[in-house]
């Protein structure tokens, strides 16, 4: 192994404690580095000796850990160095972390030793795994992780062991030092003669019995560099050179700029320029609703106006006179999208549904039965509105771009520039930002795209920034979806049939229609389908694809986010119809080995669960899975005789399987009851002559801290096999468990979200 | 046009336009880039700064408004992060993406000064105007209390 083709373009913090250590964000290049990339302040010039790829030791121990996922809150910065330093046995004090670097991972594929120990496939590319999303960052990058800490380990061990005539069983390390019999060296003393070992074979990791730094809730590594304003993230980035472009396109994807007078704005201060983007302008992909490329990530018709600050840029561009053609979208709302989409529900012979899931015979036992019940359930179109308004830099010369961003997933956005930039990709650096939230958003790369594309045209270092009214309306939306359910029970409230119809906007067949599976979009049916965890004896599940001309993509849990909120909610009606508990109606229809039973019990113990609270005040319960996990939860709100509702408390029992870091999974499962929360309460996103209309957090609302609930964090592991995501399955029970809530206070059956549309007076 | 600013205490000379606002003369202009854009209209707090210790929000305040003014923003709370907000900050780990902490934290630090032993109706009074995406809210209003004890000493 070697240290050939580093670039280390790289973000480092320190490990080191809160008692006061020095805390630094970007390390100073060296003067020998600075010269070869002098536009370049990611560098981190540790003069350190690269084991393996993931992680490099200095003279002094210091150890650099490589971090291949994107920090947004999530604490990978701390988790995923944890992961390696469990194996490696350094000194936890000693780590920092630092972003791998993306043109490395695109230009050279995995290690070897990887290979050797069946932790990654020949064609992996370096760092195997990217893209943050799907709540994979532990549960999908442990092994590997843990194996490059493993076999840097032990080739430590093989150099101190050939260096003092022993055998390497012999020696051990620990805290960062190797010893056998009376001879004790530093890992950094053997990092360089370990970088040129080849094993017989490789190590194998640690079970979590063998844990000793996982488990434990050590501090965020990030934590001091965001507590006083050194954490850079892509907004802040600055380079030499850079100027500022402030972009305005089309409020009606797929709409057109027919005009804009950029005479009227050219001579203010700082002006520097203006380029019509998209169609007839400046980019190679421009939008396009028919083509599946070019509707994922092509650039909106629209302007771009260069100044030498963003104000200005900002300013003339908002005093420009524009002119927009809404094209044949113009006339769509909201309502027109739900009501045609309610047309279809209401049709079960519709030839568009497709079945996902029967068992039994649904349709006869309905129609036979005398004890039926029915409803319809409708969520809305969300935005992510991550907190960081999206924005990008790029610079592209003849030969070089260089992009600086907050994304998810760093080598998609690399291939994004590089078609933009019309470059190979081995000559794209992706300069990885912390992220201000992404919540799925920043998986999407189109701020990539078009800030490429100005840069090229620019010939010199550009930021662009969306307003926050402009990344809204240009927001890529949680899908709205619409349901109907019906169920048949016996005479003594024994539920026969449960038949769910499912017409929804599909993120599938707008960016991925090779994976729809006979018309079925896997994300879309999240529970619905087989995964439904209820079991009937006659059991249907059919859906329908209704798109619009929004573009729609992954909203933190997906499909998950609102399909349970239908499903709790109409098992909660069942329930209520049978004269049964809701929750021990829920246990009566699981079978006896189902994984969702613990989490309810755990869940309901642990708040003290009741259906019989004095009025106005009511709890109520939900269970749902999302990327390997379960998460049960019991809200208990309080409505007011004047209808104002409050969130007091929800209890979560979480059942991940593992934990490695029990405060960051606390700290997750309360972001995402937030998240959930706002969305149920507030969330909602209108659509008018085919344009959003809540642009800014003036209408489009937010939780906010007079609103905060309690939240009590259950575990309720299973431990085994199961190692389950934790980035977003905490979201899709928020609310169903407090309509259900709602209901148990008030008699009221919320069926549409968001709350704030529904009057809870007495 | 030149306008002469304090910004934590040191004096700088900006050549911009008077009604830009505060917030672009900090970040774009002087470098100073902790303190954070979110919403542009006063709703989200992610631009909070003190202007002769009161709250501000730099996104809707004109740079001609503080001329003669202390603005103060989260890089001048200390030079080590030995600010008691920003020692409770780190004991409690606030932070999650730390996109919407400078704000908040220069929120409590304007909240801290009018009352320096806040009850949680303060706190929610004071700290409703900034939002936190990742749902923090319980850290912050914990890690406010803690930064009053250490403040007492
Ligand atoms: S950016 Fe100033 S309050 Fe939101
Ligand atoms: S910490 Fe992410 S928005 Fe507050």
């Amino acid at each position: 192994m070697n240290t050939m083709e580093m670039n280390r373009r790289t973000f480092v913090v320190t490990g080191a404690s809160a008692a006061g250590g020095l805390m630094l964000g970007f390390h100073i290049p060296t003067r020998a580095d600075a010269a070869a990339i002098m536009d370049d302040p990611w560098m981190a010039g540790e003069g350190g000796q690269e084991v393996n790829a993931w992680l490099e030791i200095a003279p002094d121990n210091a150890v650099t850990i490589r971090v291949g996922q994107s920090e947004m809150g999530e604490g990978v910065f701390t988790a995923l160095p944890m992961i390696v330093a469990e194996e490696l046995q350094c000194d936890w004090s000693d780590v920092k972390a630092a972003y791998a670097d993306t043109n490395r991972h695109v230009r050279n594929t995995v290690e070897p030793y990887m290979v050797a120990a069946g932790a990654a496939k020949e064609t992996d590319n370096l760092y195997q795994r990217m893209a943050t999303g799907g709540s994979g960052a532990v549960r999908r990058s442990r092994i590997f992780l843990a194996q490059a800490g493993a076999s840097a380990r032990e080739r430590l061990k093989q150099a101190a062991a050939t260096a003092w005539g022993v055998a390497r069983a012999d020696v051990a390390a620990e805290n960062g030092i190797l010893s056998a019999g009376g001879n004790s060296a530093t890992f950094g003393e053997f990092a360089a003669a370990a970088a040129e070992i080849d094993l017989d074979t490789e190590p194998a990791i640690k079970t979590p019995e063998q844990y000793t730094l996982l488990g434990q809730s050590l501090p965020r590594l990030d934590t001091p560099l965001k507590v006083n304003g050194s954490a850079t993230y892509g907004i802040d980035v600055r380079v030499p050179d850079m100027v500022y472009a402030a972009v305005e396109v089309s409020p009606v994807p797929g709409g057109r700029l027919v005009s804009y007078d950029f005479d009227a704005v050219k001579d203010r201060s700082g002006i520097i320029g203006a380029y019509r983007l998209g169609e007839g302008g400046i980019g190679v992909l421009p939008y396009n609703l028919e083509e599946l490329a070019n509707r994922v990530t092509g650039i909106q018709s629209g302007v771009a106006v260069i100044a030498d600050s963003y104000f200005r840029a900002l300013t003339a561009l908002q005093l420009m006179p524009k002119e927009w053609d809404a094209g044949e979208h113009g006339n769509v709302s909201d309502e027109s999208i739900i009501n045609g989409a309610l047309d279809v529900l209401a049709n079960p012979d519709d030839p568009t549904f497709n079945p996902a899931h029967s068992v039994g015979d649904v349709r006869s036992t309905i129609a036979a039965s005398d004890n039926t019940i029915e409803a319809t359930y409708i969520t809305p179109y969300l935005e992510h509105a991550c907190m960081e308004p999206l924005n990008c830099t790029a610079h592209v010369t003849a030969d070089r771009a260089d992009v600086w961003v907050g994304t998810q997933n760093p080598p998609r956005a690399l291939a994004v520039a590089a078609e933009e930039a019309e470059l190979p990709p081995e000559q794209v650096h992706l300069h990885t930002t912390f992220l201000g939230t992404g919540f799925g958003r920043r998986l999407r790369q189109d701020e990539v795209r078009q800030a490429t594309a100005i840069a090229k045209a620019l010939g010199r270092p550009v930021k662009v920034v969306w307003t926050r009214e402009e990344t809204t309306r240009q927001g890529k939306f949680r899908p709205y979806a619409t349901y109907h359910f019906s169920a048949s029970m016996s005479g003594d409230g024994k539920p026969e049939a449960y038949w769910n119809r499912v017409v929804s906007h599909s993120i599938f067949n707008h960016q991925l229609p090779q994976y729809l599976n006979n018309g079925l979009d896997r994300s879309a049916l999240e529970g619905l389908d087989q995964r439904l965890p209820y079991r009937f004896d006659n059991q249907q599940t059919d859906y329908a694809i209704r798109d619009s001309h929004l573009p729609v993509h992954w909203w933190r849990s997906v499909g998950a986010s609102q399909n349970a909120f239908a499903v709790e909610g109409f098992i909660d009606e069942m329930a209520h119809a049978a004269g049964a508990d809701p929750l021990e109606f829920r246990l009566s229809l699981l079978p006896e080995d189902s994984e969702f039973r613990n989490p309810l019990l755990v869940a309901a113990r642990e708040a003290g669960w009741t259906s019989d609270l004095g009025r106005g005040e009511g709890m109520g319960i939900a269970v749902a899975e999302a990327f390997g996990t379960i998460v049960a939860q019991v809200a208990l709100v309080t409505v007011s005789r004047r209808g104002q509702l409050r969130v007091e408390s929800v209890d979560a029992a979480i059942d991940c399987g593992h934990i490695i870091h029990p405060r960051l999974v606390q700290d997750q499962v309360e972001s995402q009851v937030v998240f959930g929360l706002t969305a149920a309460l507030y969330g909602e996103i209108h659509i008018k002559n085919g344009a959003v209309v809540e642009d800014n957090f003036d209408q489009y609302l937010m939780l906010r801290i007079n609103e905060m609930p309690q939240v009590r964090t259950h575990w309720a592991l299973s431990g085994g096999e199961k190692w389950g995501g934790i980035g977003e399955p905490a979201v899709p029970p928020v609310a169903p468990a407090i309509t259900n809530a709602v209901f148990a206070a008030t008699g009221k059956r919320i069926r549409r979200l968001p709350l704030r549309n529904h009057d809870l007076t007495a | 046009m030149a306008i002469s600013l304090t910004i934590n205490g040191a004096s700088h000379t900006v050549d911009v336009e008077p009604e830009t606002p505060l917030l672009w003369v900090l970040r774009d202009t002087v470098g100073l880039t902790g303190t954070k854009y979110g919403c542009g209209i006063a709703k989200c707090g992610a631009c909070t700064v003190l202007v002769d210790d009161r709250k501000a929000f730099s996104c809707t305040t004109k740079v001609s408004a503080v001329v003669g003014k202390d603005v103060t923003t989260i890089e001048g709370l200390s030079d080590d992060n030995s600010h008691p907000l920003q020692v409770a900050w780190i004991e409690q780990d606030v932070p999650q993406c730390g996109y919407c902490q400078s704000g908040q934290i220069m929120a409590a630090a304007a909240l801290l000064s009018q009352r320096p032993d806040p009850s949680d109706l303060d706190i929610d009074a004071a700290m409703s105007d900034n939002i936190c995406r990742c749902g923090t809210y319980s850290r912050i209003r914990s890690a406010i209390h803690r930064a009053a004890e250490i403040a007492k000493g």
